[in-house]
């Protein structure tokens, strides 16, 4: 038998072995089980106390509240994001790197900050507080308050996706396509968007999920009114507060639910159109 | 039915990229832009295709104000060096896009846009491979592609940028053969940027030699070769 010699770029067996303890270690006790104690909690009384605590008025008035919130903020921050990438990624102007760290503003500030920044321009002593009372607009404390913070620090999500793909991919087909003919929304639809769908498609996903689970900008502007202004993450916390650990855990559940299921969604369209997210990496 | 470039001109951020370049090409003829990198013979390709716009200067083809005209409407087929093929579509579909896009009443019947495609690839000499997408082709047949996709368009210009820069000697002159073949059949005028003089003189009518950013001399491959007319031309020719 001839002797075995390590491939260059294999390790040693129990390296490999230690590595792979140590992700696995540390997902097993930092992600999956948190997760599990959340499930558990929320059904320890059963499956009918679970239903209980969801259908409970002020619990759905919550889930309504963050699908709003997310219904709205989710398509804006995707147009916004393929209009900014857009930019970037095919034009050159003044003031593009400018705009480039603008975007990414939302991910450096503290969420409680970006809500208290809206406090001041459109609280009591804001802005244009004065001016909204007068006119009986209500922005703080109501629903499009919540939107508002909620379209902040989902932001970034879709620009920061797409603008790397887009720059990377460059102008090449889109001047082929102007040559050939066609005009800007025909080059849009049938040569740019077919290239980004799969970065968009992940760009809105995690838009969504951040949407749903935004906690602090949102509890800043919601003033935690019980069935009016309380989305889901602020709903387990009022009822974690009140000592309802069953209520909050079972809140908590569908809300994780609600994530387990964007990513469910994702990798069963990544496994759906595997051939083509394939083809489409290939130069 | 002539290209008529006169003194064309263009300034980028830092550097001028053209200096008034001029020159005429007789309708369905085969020209060379032949120069070393820098010298604005891209430049001046992008200009002539409306992917880059000139400071000044004019361009005429035919009785058309062409430099007025946006690309989408000038219907001159652009080869580039990277083949820039759709990557998402097949073969059939890259090379029927140009016809796919038009407006409704000039936009040709499915029958007819599928036997497009297939004298297309006959004639690129790539029958078969219809389904097949660009990933799955090698850098000549990419590059035979394109030139169909171009081709499909019925072009009354025909532009190359380098076409065979990113292929290697043999599949070159394959193609450089076929090109000249195809450009015989269809009549239409090519301008063809090379560095490469030997591919320049083999294929084209005329060729114009460029350096910074001005034509240094043009005239027939066998007239510049002979009568080299600045110490630049000659020097470059006998590198």
């Amino acid at each position: 038998m001839s002797k075995r010699f390590l491939n260059p770029t294999e390790d040693p067996l129990w390296l490999r072995l230690l590595l792979g303890a140590v992700a696995v270690g540390f997902i097993a006790v930092l992600l999956l089980l948190p997760l599990a104690l959340v499930f558990k909690e929320a059904f320890a009384n059963g499956v009918s106390a679970f239903w209980t605590a969801i259908v409970e008025p002020d619990a759905l008035a919550a889930v309504k509240l963050s699908l709003i919130a997310a219904a709205i903020a989710v398509p804006f921050n995707t147009v916004f994001g393929i209009a900014a990438a857009w930019a970037v990624a095919k034009y050159d102007f003044p003031g593009k790197t400018v705009l480039v760290t603008l975007i990414d503003l939302p991910f450096s500030v503290s969420p409680v900050v970006a809500g208290l920044i809206y406090v001041l321009v459109f609280g009591m002593q804001g802005w244009f507080g004065p001016w909204l009372i007068d006119h009986d607009i209500h922005i703080l404390f109501a629903v499009p308050g919540i939107v508002l913070a909620t379209i902040f620090v989902t932001f970034p999500f879709v620009a920061r996706e797409l603008i790397p793909l887009m720059v990377d991919q460059g102008r090449d087909e889109e001047e082929a396509a102007a040559t050939l003919g066609a005009t800007g929304l025909q080059t849009f639809l049938r040569v740019t968007l077919p290239n980004i769908k799969w970065g968009l498609l992940y760009g809105i996903l995690l838009c969504n999920a951040r949407a749903l689970g935004e906690f602090g900008a949102v509890s800043v502007v919601s003033g935690h009114i019980r069935g009016v202004t309380n989305t889901m993450p602020l709903h387990v916390q009022l009822l974690y507060d009140n000592y309802d650990y069953a209520g909050a855990f079972a809140v908590a559940a569908l809300l994780a639910m609600l994530a387990l299921l964007t990513l469910v969604l994702k990798s069963l369209l990544e496994w759906r159109y595997a051939d083509e997210l394939a083809a489409s990496h290939r130069h | 039915m002539s290209l008529t470039v006169d003194s064309v001109t263009k300034k980028f951020a830092r550097f001028p990229a053209l200096n008034g370049a001029s020159f005429v090409a007789p309708q369905g003829s085969f020209v060379s832009l032949l120069g070393p990198s820098g010298s604005g013979k891209t430049t001046l390709l992008r200009i002539l295709g409306g992917l880059e716009f000139a400071d000044s200067g004019s361009v005429r083809f035919a009785d058309l104000n062409w430099l007025d005209m946006p690309a989408r409407t000038r219907n001159a087929g652009f080869v580039f060096q990277q083949y820039a093929l759709f990557k998402h579509m097949t073969v059939a579909d890259n090379i029927a896009f140009g016809l796919r896009v038009r407006p409704r009443g000039r936009r040709p019947s499915k029958a007819d846009i599928a036997r497009r495609v297939k004298e297309l690839l006959a004639l690129v000499q790539l029958p078969g491979l219809d389904d097949r997408y660009p990933s799955q082709l090698s850098g000549g047949q990419r590059q035979r592609v394109a030139l169909a996709r171009a081709l499909a368009i019925e072009p009354r210009m025909l532009l190359l940028d380098e076409p065979f820069g990113a292929l290697d000697a043999k599949v070159r002159k394959e193609l450089r053969a076929d090109l000249r073949r195809i450009h015989d059949h269809a009549g239409v005028t090519t301008v063809f940027v090379t560095h490469d003089q030997e591919e320049a003189f083999a294929v084209a009518d005329l060729v114009a030699v460029m350096k910074d950013g001005r034509i240094e001399q043009y005239g027939t491959p066998a007239d510049v070769r002979k009568n080299p007319r600045t110490p630049f031309v000659s020097e470059f020719l006998s590198a």
